[in-house]
């Protein structure tokens, strides 16, 4: 039961830290329709970026320098790069992204290194909080609860109660009436350009000291991401913060238990083979939860994908 | 005029030749490793360590063939790729280089020996000598092994017969878990692991023994969970790379406060990585030790190494035997281009490393037996820090001629 605790709240860490990447990604998709693929790249940027400060002023200022950062860099590529490619349709738009992806991530090698950099969290969160039944449960990780839920509700009150959130929403979906109305649409677009990669650059920062900071970092996460928000329901907040969650628990869980094909077949009245090693079946008989862990994601993409193709939590029918 | 002109210019011509053939004598080494993309670090201190060993050792003081020849290195990029591999292999033997060196990854390096195999028996009069000299599947010496594969590094199953001693000794170590990635090392480490322990301790009780995708988990934090909840009072991972680094500091922000023996727990920032927090705790098992040096020429040799490259770290100190011994060979040949005769005369080499101590090429299976000690990661009495942390690794357990009687299932057939 302990470890069950434990395994409840590591999972909550890792669907929260997700949560924070696929919620900008999630927007730009709804308002751009383009995938931004370069999207796990800014999260790296906002993790080099952090410890870059934090050699000359510590993790605090690194925390909140490295996102702002991040989101003027995002919101000027928007301005003078996708903005540009947006008049070609949306195929020279996703080249542009992966093809900015690759370009951040060989930036980031050149500046800094191939090797992990030593990015660890600040020393006033450097102490186990508290411990269930001798599992330690760190300080930074409650501090990254706090911190993602803060940015969950901070994002959901501006969208759905004030002005600039109803501005937001309206030119999601009717970018002409609005700009019609007088608005000014193309900076909208930039700011919600500028804030989503800002939170990816947020998640970099707090990921980096749990995670490592690395040039694999991106390429890590991105994957998973678009998985996360296919499942949620692409442009939907509650969405992406609903397939965080189970895919960090689903994760979390399949790690934590050694559940093996072997236990289920022979509890269903299979029995198992005598000479396994030479037997057909041998991979299915050997397969444990465990290493079938990072694969379930995908496979709840694909269930998800055949039953509700607008995801859990999508609006769109398209 | 234009008569005139030609020769003038044969002249010329003829003159530098005969400039270059009075210079020495070059032997090229092929040196095949990832010298881009995520593995870089590893291959470019590689290569760094090789041509400090050759300058330093070979070139320097005249010891190929008598001054008369020098030895250079020719880097190709793997991209730790094995289809790669063999492209860049072919490329220097079209170049004319008969030397080939590579060492990260087994999975490329049984490529490249089974390559080298292939072409030497079609040219039986043009062969290729492959020098492995950190490719650590025991395969490769067993099952595997052939005449011209000669593996400088201490195998999967020696570090673990050396990592094993140093656990035997410790009493207070009653259960062990095993970890490492889903491929063939690390189902190598994991075998030899329980083999060992079952023939030193075998009161020891083996509490997990787990295999993980490789380079694919973000967050070994549920992993960490299962090792702090089993009790066990030692890990033993062969995670390299960035599997190490995660799965290092999840089990020690976890709580876990044991030994953590590791084969690759050290240098390319990895230990700046686990700081402060990995002071006695991380070990590292590998053949030679920088902390204290084995002799004082091999620390002169070191300080150099650090001087020339204040960038990189001597972290692979087998590295440093392959030039000497290679020259060695030659010397007793007498040419550099009798490939199958200088093969032969690395068989049952003996050397007195300055590095790994006393080192011989076993002619049964072509392994190398040297000094293999498992270190501790300190901040304290470190002559040759890593990652410039202000930490690194010193020698705990010194195994001399680690393992020199294993078995070998080696049948080596010769030419």
């Amino acid at each position: 039961m302990a470890l069950f605790l434990v395994n409840v709240l590591d999972g909550l860490v890792t669907g929260l830290l997700l949560f924070m990447l696929c919620s900008g990604l999630t927007l730009i998709f709804s308002m751009m329709g383009v995938l931004n693929f370069a999207h796990a790249s800014f999260y790296m940027l906002g993790a080099y970026f952090a410890y870059q400060i934090s050699l000359v002023t510590g993790f605090w200022a690194g925390l909140i320098i490295a996102p702002l950062v991040v989101g003027v860099i995002g919101a000027g590529i928007e301005r003078y790069g996708l903005r540009r490619v947006h008049k070609f349709g949306h195929v020279p738009e996703l080249i542009f992204t992966f093809g900015l992806a690759l370009l951040i991530e060989e930036a980031v090698q050149f500046f800094w290194g191939k090797s992990q950099l030593p990015f660890s969290e600040p020393e006033a969160l450097d102490f186990a909080a508290f411990a269930i039944a001798g599992n330690a449960f760190p300080a930074y990780k409650v501090f990254m609860i706090f911190v993602a839920m803060g940015i969950f509700l901070t994002l959901l009150y501006i969208l759905t109660k004030t002005r600039i959130g109803m501005t937001i929403q309206a030119a999601l979906s009717y970018p002409e009436t609005v700009q019609n109305l007088g608005h000014n649409v193309p900076l909208v677009f930039m700011c919600v350009f500028g804030v989503g990669t800002a939170m990816a650059g947020l998640a970099g920062v707090i990921a980096g000291p749990v995670l490592g900071v690395f040039p694999g970092m991106a390429v890590q996460l991105g994957s998973i991401v678009f998985v996360t928000i296919v499942i949620g329901g692409l442009g939907s907040l509650w969405g992406a913060l609903v397939a965080s969650l189970i895919i960090g628990w689903m994760q979390t869980f399949a790690t934590a238990y050694d559940v093996t094909a072997e236990q289920i077949l022979t509890a269903i009245g299979f029995t198992k083979p005598e000479l396994i090693w030479d037997h057909p079946l041998q991979d299915l008989w050997t397969l444990t939860l465990p290493q079938l862990g990072p694969i379930l994601p995908y496979l709840l993409m694909v269930i998800v994908l055949v039953l509700r193709p607008q995801g859990l939590m999508g609006k769109r029918e398209s | 005029m234009n008569k005139l002109n030609i020769l003038m210019a044969t002249t010329i011509v003829a003159s530098l030749t005969a400039g270059f053939a009075a210079a020495q004598e070059k032997v090229q080494i092929a040196y095949i490793d990832p010298l881009s993309g995520p593995f870089a670090t590893t291959g470019t201190q590689g290569l760094a360590i090789y041509r400090h060993t050759v300058k330093e050792l070979v070139n320097e003081p005249g010891a190929l063939l008598d001054g008369q020849a020098e030895f250079e290195m020719v880097p190709f990029d793997n991209k730790i790729s094995a289809k790669e591999s063999l492209i860049q292999l072919q490329v220097a033997m079209d170049q004319g280089i008969r030397i080939i060196a590579q060492g990260a990854s087994s999975g490329v390096a049984s490529a490249l020996s089974e390559a080298v195999a292939k072409h030497n028996r079609r040219n039986p009069d043009d062969p290729v000598i492959f020098l492995n000299h950190s490719a650590v599947d025991p395969a490769l010496t067993n099952d595997k092994c052939q005449f011209w594969h000669f593996r400088f590094d201490a195998n999967a199953d020696i570090k673990m017969d050396a990592l094993t001693d140093d656990i035997a000794a410790n009493p207070d170590i009653k259960k062990v878990y095993v970890i490492g990635q889903d491929y063939s090392f690390g189902k190598a480490v994991a075998a030899a692991a329980q083999r060992f322990l079952k023939e030193k301790r075998p009161d020891i009780e083996i509490v997990g023994n787990e295999l993980h995708p490789i380079g694919k988990v973000k967050d070994f934090t549920p992993y960490a969970r299962k090792i702090v909840g089993s009790d066990a009072d030692a890990v033993i991972t062969g995670n390299w790379g960035g599997d190490m680094v995660g799965l290092g500091k999840a089990i020690m922000s976890a709580g876990f406060d044991q030994p953590i023996y590791t084969y690759y727990g050290a240098t390319s920032g990895i230990t700046a990585a686990f700081g402060e927090e990995g002071d006695g705790i991380v070990k590292l098992v590998g053949a030679g030790q920088v902390n204290p040096p084995a002799t004082p020429e091999g620390q002169e040799f070191i300080a150099t190494f650090y001087e020339s490259f204040p960038d990189l770290d001597f972290g692979q100190p087998q590295m440093a035997n392959v030039a000497p011994m290679l020259a060695a060979a030659v010397n007793e040949v007498g040419n550099a281009t009798d490939i199958k005769a200088i093969a032969y005369a690395l068989e049952g080499m003996e050397y007195d490393s300055i590095i790994t101590g006393k080192t011989v090429m076993r002619e049964s299976d072509h392994q190398v037996i040297q000094t293999v000690t498992v270190q501790g990661q300190t901040p304290e009495n470190i002559l040759f820090e890593f990652d410039k942390s202000g930490r690194g690794m010193a020698a705990e357990t010194i195994v001399e001629l680690a393992s020199k009687d294993s078995a070998t299932t080696c049948e080596m057939k010769r030419p």
